[in-house]
């Protein structure tokens, strides 16, 4: 008999705050697993979001910093050009990343530094009460879109990774979802890429994931993962987007 | 039959959420409505262990790690 499946030392053994059927646990379980296998969570620094991984520090079995709302690529730039020789991530949320500190991440891919980011995307600002975030698809319910977002008055839903993929300081792109198990496994070899893209000193790399918000969504958990299926995978299709290490490969 | 694989489950970390339930192909896993666990939710268990043939779908999609998989 042999153990498939355990619980990973990258995570400290606690319950965590996340609502019934949230998918940031998943998320967080991939990301712990992928720092165990590379072996560098003794060197390993994270920067916690604000949104509801701001108590990522209490989970993560690493450093973890906290870093303003937004700011996240921007205390993660000052701790690897302090200290070149830790592996340096951040964990950030659509509201985080997407919205507040827009700037922060594309400037940050624009320097290629070599930091690497695990972006979830629920659509949705999920810690303060469910309000609209800018990847909100159209048509969405939200507490600030109670008639379904309308583009004409806020916009359309911004596609994180094909905008960050067009800049040319970044050297890992790829949109991922956890919404089954083959996607999960996908979503887990495609964190540990952007992770190695790191540690080979190669830039800037991010990891879209599409996770859920069943509380906020008003969904229950299983269902939910059909929303997003039905709904985010559609405008948000899933796929690598820059890949440096393949383009040299070929220009060679 | 003998069962190939062997689901543990963490009671008291399971939040209820039934994303391992509607994650297994074999469709064994269930609520258990007879047990109210220290989170104060019905935990998830394997109603026929038998048939468990250790894929590990259900702990790909357990948010809160509560399950550990064994393969024969
Ligand atoms: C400077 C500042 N502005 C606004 C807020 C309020 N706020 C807290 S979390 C959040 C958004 C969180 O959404 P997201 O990043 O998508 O994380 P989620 O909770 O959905 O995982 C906002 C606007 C804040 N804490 N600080
Ligand atoms: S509010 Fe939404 S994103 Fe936050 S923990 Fe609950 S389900 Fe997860
Ligand atoms: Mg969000």
């Amino acid at each position: 008999m042999a153990v498939v499946f355990e619980r990973t030392k990258g995570l400290r053994p606690v319950s965590t705050h996340y609502c019934p059927g949230c998918t940031h646990g998943i998320i967080h379980r991939l990301t712990a697993e992928a720092l165990e296998e590379l072996g560098v969570l003794d060197r390993a620094i994270g920067v916690a979001p604000v949104g509801c991984s701001v108590l990522a520090y209490n989970y993560f079995n690493c450093d973890m910093q906290e870093a303003a709302h937004g700011r996240a690529p921007a205390v993660a730039t000052g701790i690897k050009r302090v200290l070149p020789d830790k592996f340096v991530f951040t964990y950030q949320g659509d509201g985080d990343l997407a919205s507040i500190g827009t700037a922060e991440v594309v400037h940050a891919a624009h320097r290629g530094e070599n930091i690497s980011i695990v972006f979830v995307n629920n659509a949705i600002y999920g810690m303060t009460g469910g309000q609209m975030a800018p990847t909100t698809l159209a048509g969405q319910r939200t507490t600030t879109s109670p008639l379904g977002r309308d583009p004409l008055h806020a916009g359309y839903p911004i596609r994180i990774a094909e905008m960050l993929a067009m800049i040319p300081g970044a050297a890992f792109i790829e949109r991922v979802s956890v919404d089954s198990p083959a996607n999960v496994r996908k979503a887990k070899k495609a964190i540990k890429r952007a992770f190695e893209i790191q540690l080979e000193g190669k830039g800037f790399s991010l990891v879209e994931v599409l996770s859920t918000c069943p509380t906020n969504w008003g969904i229950e958990p299983p269902l939910a993962l059909k929303w997003l299926r039905e709904n985010m995978i559609p405008y948000y299709p899933l796929g690598n987007f820059r890949d440096k290490t393949k383009e040299e490969a070929t220009d060679e | 039959m003998a069962a190939k694989g062997k689901v543990t489950f963490s009671r008291d970390l399971c939040k209820g959420c039934g994303l391992c339930v509607s994650a297994c192909p074999l469709k064994i896993l269930e609520m258990d409505r007879e047990t109210i666990n220290e989170k104060g939710y019905n935990p998830a268990y394997c109603a026929d262990p038998q048939k468990c043939i250790g894929c590990a779908n259900c702990a790909m999609m357990c948010p809160d790690q509560v399950i550990t998989v064994e393969r024969f």
